[in-house]
């Protein structure tokens, strides 16, 4: 039965199946108990944002909270990997990586390569990215490219419920660490979910719309962006392909070269730092691969090369918009040395 | 306000989630004669492109639509009308068309098909109901889909149907959004299945309609229990001859990405580029379910182990007497159009051409019309 709900609730339904189905699945992160059961706890919330309430009350112990200590916790859930369990650890802002970068990226990226293949990490750490949120350079970036950046890591960055819900599961019955990226500002955002099980396979984009003219190719967040400057191309008889990445490790090569193949024209979207980013890497690659399809010049739109703002008209300035989007997309239609309109989308 | 004479054309609704279609262009000129089954004009959707078949026939005195255009459901788009009916009665007929689609066609008006679930031997299996539209409720029609399939392959039967019968459209278990788990996934297995959802919903008799796996599935329900069962449409059905295409039924049963799908799927009709984007994604989300994949393997190592159908029943239903047709596409890649004779003399055999396995989408105005006929004055034994 399918019935429409929020990515909050996703994420949360995603977790309490997967208790359900497997005993070794356990959760632990800073406040995602909430204080549920403790003296003179008044309101259990589950979390900084309410993604976890109520899963204590049916899983018991196998939610636990945490110190405030990255670095333990973080460890400690990649050893339990490594042990057997299948631990959900909560980061609750992924900012908060550079405090536990060993234990990520020495330690559970690792084992698999140094141990010869014998010890395997099925562990998951989840937490919020993104801008817009009012929450400040520390706890709105989108740091997706230091994940990609290193083998033996997973990065997966839903778009709506639906995914959320499946990629969820997926990362937690799969055997390698997984970087579970929710975009904070999607939480509310509602769509048709089934309320059964299902695992979407990682390395398979979503095609949210077919276009013949130019290719958009994003994730998380900016993908909503890029779906309305889609809307506003085609009143300008523009027909954009929207491409979903989904999972940005592995990452679905295929489908953006089959893409840009029929299209020649490309728009990568990324709302992290320009620099080595998913979009310098997605030019880059369409580059090498299918150099001979593009009739233009591949385009980025990215966030620019500073820390968040605080303030929130610079802040909205910050994460890309539909607008930059459609322009970017004119652009690559528009003939060499010419200026293309720019389109309110 | 009601002129019998003059017959609207509107933009179909196929499914429950149809709201709007794009009226992709006209395939009659203004004042071309049309007769019930032409094919009129071509609509997409974000799940199928579709020919809009004539239901009624005429001139095609006016066309409202234009090409390129997007309609909501039920948009009067264009009128049929005999020569002889002057242009005055036609407009007036257009202006008064225009208020209830505009004024509020609100939800009491809004008679499609629901979604239902019963509780049966067999699990939750999740059902359409439509309701006869002509009043009385008529007989009970019951579709069943095939292999893979759902009730959402009936999209452009269901309606039709309902202008006679209350049409009921089930999700065979392992299917859809019914229990995914298959207790028995043999033929007995699924019959006893459909009787224990007849049992649920209160049905004591009703017209089976079965497409492909679903047909061998309603042939074997008649046998076990045919005081349940007035009569039998098979279309594209399984259980005639031995023959099958396996590579379809492993192809559809390993596919998990959208690359791997659609191939599998365009096999499944004459024209290929009727497999659009949201079926492949309706497909995939089906087929991620837990428990799915697991169902699709018991279902084939039962019934089309080594490439051949399992069990033929085209024997003993000949044998029952009870009034059956049979449909096919001619162009059908999974199941041969030849075993559209298998019943020889007791059933009504047609094989459509220019359409594939999915017949009852791909020609959805003859299929329809023929199970009108079949369900509505059904003769025994009658063979063309």
């Amino acid at each position: 039965m399918s019935r429409k709900i929020s990515m909050k609730q996703a994420i949360n339904e995603a977790l309490d199946l997967e208790m359900r189905r497997d005993p070794t699945v356990i959760v632990m992160g800073e406040d995602i108990v909430g204080g549920t059961g403790a003296h003179g706890e008044a309101d259990a919330w589950g979390g900084v944002l309410g993604v976890t309430k109520g899963l204590h009350a049916k899983h018991g112990d196998r939610l636990m909270d945490t110190p405030l200590s990255e670095s333990a916790y973080i460890g400690a859930a990649i050893g339990a990997a490594a042990c057997g369990l299948r631990p959900v650890a909560e980061l609750m802002f992924m900012d908060f990586m550079g405090v536990c970068f060993d234990q990520i990226f020495n330690q559970a990226a690792k084992f698999r390569y140094m141990f010869g293949g014998k010890a395997e990490t099925p562990v998951v750490i989840r937490g919020m990215v993104g801008a817009g949120f009012r929450a400040a350079a520390q706890h709105s970036q989108m740091l997706t490219p230091l994940f990609t950046h290193i083998p033996g890591l997973k990065v997966v960055c839903p778009s709506n419920a639906y995914d959320a819900k499946g990629l969820l599961i997926q990362a937690i019955r799969d055997n390698d660490p997984v970087i579970f990226c929710e975009h904070k500002n999607l939480y509310g955002m509602e769509c048709e979910v089934p309320a059964e099980s299902y695992a979407i396979p990682f390395g398979e984009a979503n095609v949210l719309r077919d276009g013949d003219d130019v290719t958009i190719v994003s994730y998380g967040l900016t993908v909503h962006r890029a779906m309305a400057a889609a809307d506003a191309l085609a009143r300008e008889r523009v027909e954009a392909e929207v491409i979903d990445l989904r999972t940005l490790s592995p990452i679905d090569w295929d489908s953006i070269v089959e893409s840009v193949e029929r299209t020649g024209r490309l728009v990568v979207v990324d709302e992290a730092h320009p620099r080595c980013n998913l979009a310098t890497d997605i030019a880059a690659y369409v580059g090498q691969h299918a150099f001979g399809a593009l009739k233009a010049g591949v385009q980025m739109v990215t966030a620019p090369h500073t820390p968040v703002p605080f303030a929130p008209s610079l802040e909205d300035l910050y994460v890309p918009s539909a607008e930059a989007i459609a322009a970017a997309a004119l652009r690559t239609l528009a003939p060499t040395g010419t200026t293309p309109r720019s389109i309110a989308a | 306000m009601l002129n019998e004479r003059i017959k609207p054309i509107v933009m179909p609704k196929w499914g429950l989630s149809m709201s709007e279609g794009k009226l992709t262009g006209w395939l009659k000129r203004p004042g071309a004669s049309v007769a019930l089954g032409d094919e009129l004009l071509e609509v997409e959707t974000d799940k199928i492109t579709n020919v809009v078949e004539a239901g009624d026939s005429g001139i095609l005195r006016r066309v409202l639509g234009e090409p390129g255009t997007v309609y909501p459901v039920k948009a009067l788009i264009a009128v049929l009308a005999e020569p002889d009916v002057p242009d005055s009665e036609i407009d007036a007929f257009i202006d008064a068309y225009a208020a209830p689609a505009t004024g509020g066609a609100g939800e009491e008006e809004e008679a499609g098909p629901r979604y239902h679930f019963a509780e049966t031997p067999a699990g939750t299996l999740r059902y359409a109901k439509r309701d006869g539209t002509r009043g009385e409720s008529g007989p009970a029609v019951l579709l069943l889909h095939g292999f893979g399939g759902d009730l959402d392959n009936w999209l452009f039967t269901i309606d039709a149907l309902a202008e006679s019968a209350t049409v009921y459209a089930l999700d065979l278990p392992g299917h859809g959004q019914s229990a995914k788990t298959l207790a028995d996934p043999t033929l007995a297995g699924l019959s006893k299945a459909v009787l224990g959802f007849m049992d649920a919903a209160g049905i004591d008799r009703a017209h089976l309609v079965g497409h492909s796996m679903g047909g061998a599935v309603s042939m074997r329900t008649a046998l076990d229990a045919p005081e349940r069962v007035a009569s039998l449409s098979l279309i594209a059905s399984a259980g005639l001859g031995s023959a099958i295409d396996h590579g379809y039924i492993q192809g559809f049963t390993a596919a998990n990405s959208r690359r791997d799908l659609k191939p599998v799927l365009e096999t499944l009709f004459a024209d290929q580029s009727l497999v659009g984007r949201k079926l492949v994604d309706d497909l995939l989300k089906y087929k991620r379910l837990d428990g799915v994949e697991a169902a699709l393997r018991a279902l084939s190592a039962a019934l089309f182990a080594d490439g051949a159908q399992a069990e033929i029943l085209a024997g003993a239903v000949a044998a029952t007497g009870l009034p059956t047709l049979v449909v096919w596409g001619e162009q059908d890649r999974v199941i041969p159009a030849a075993h559209a004779t298998a019943l020889g003399h007791a059933a009504r055999s047609v094989v459509i051409p220019n359409a594939g396995h999915m017949v009852q989408m791909e020609a959805a105005g003859k299929v329809n019309a023929l199970l009108k006929e079949h369900i509505g004055t059904p003769a025994t034994g009658t063979a063309t």
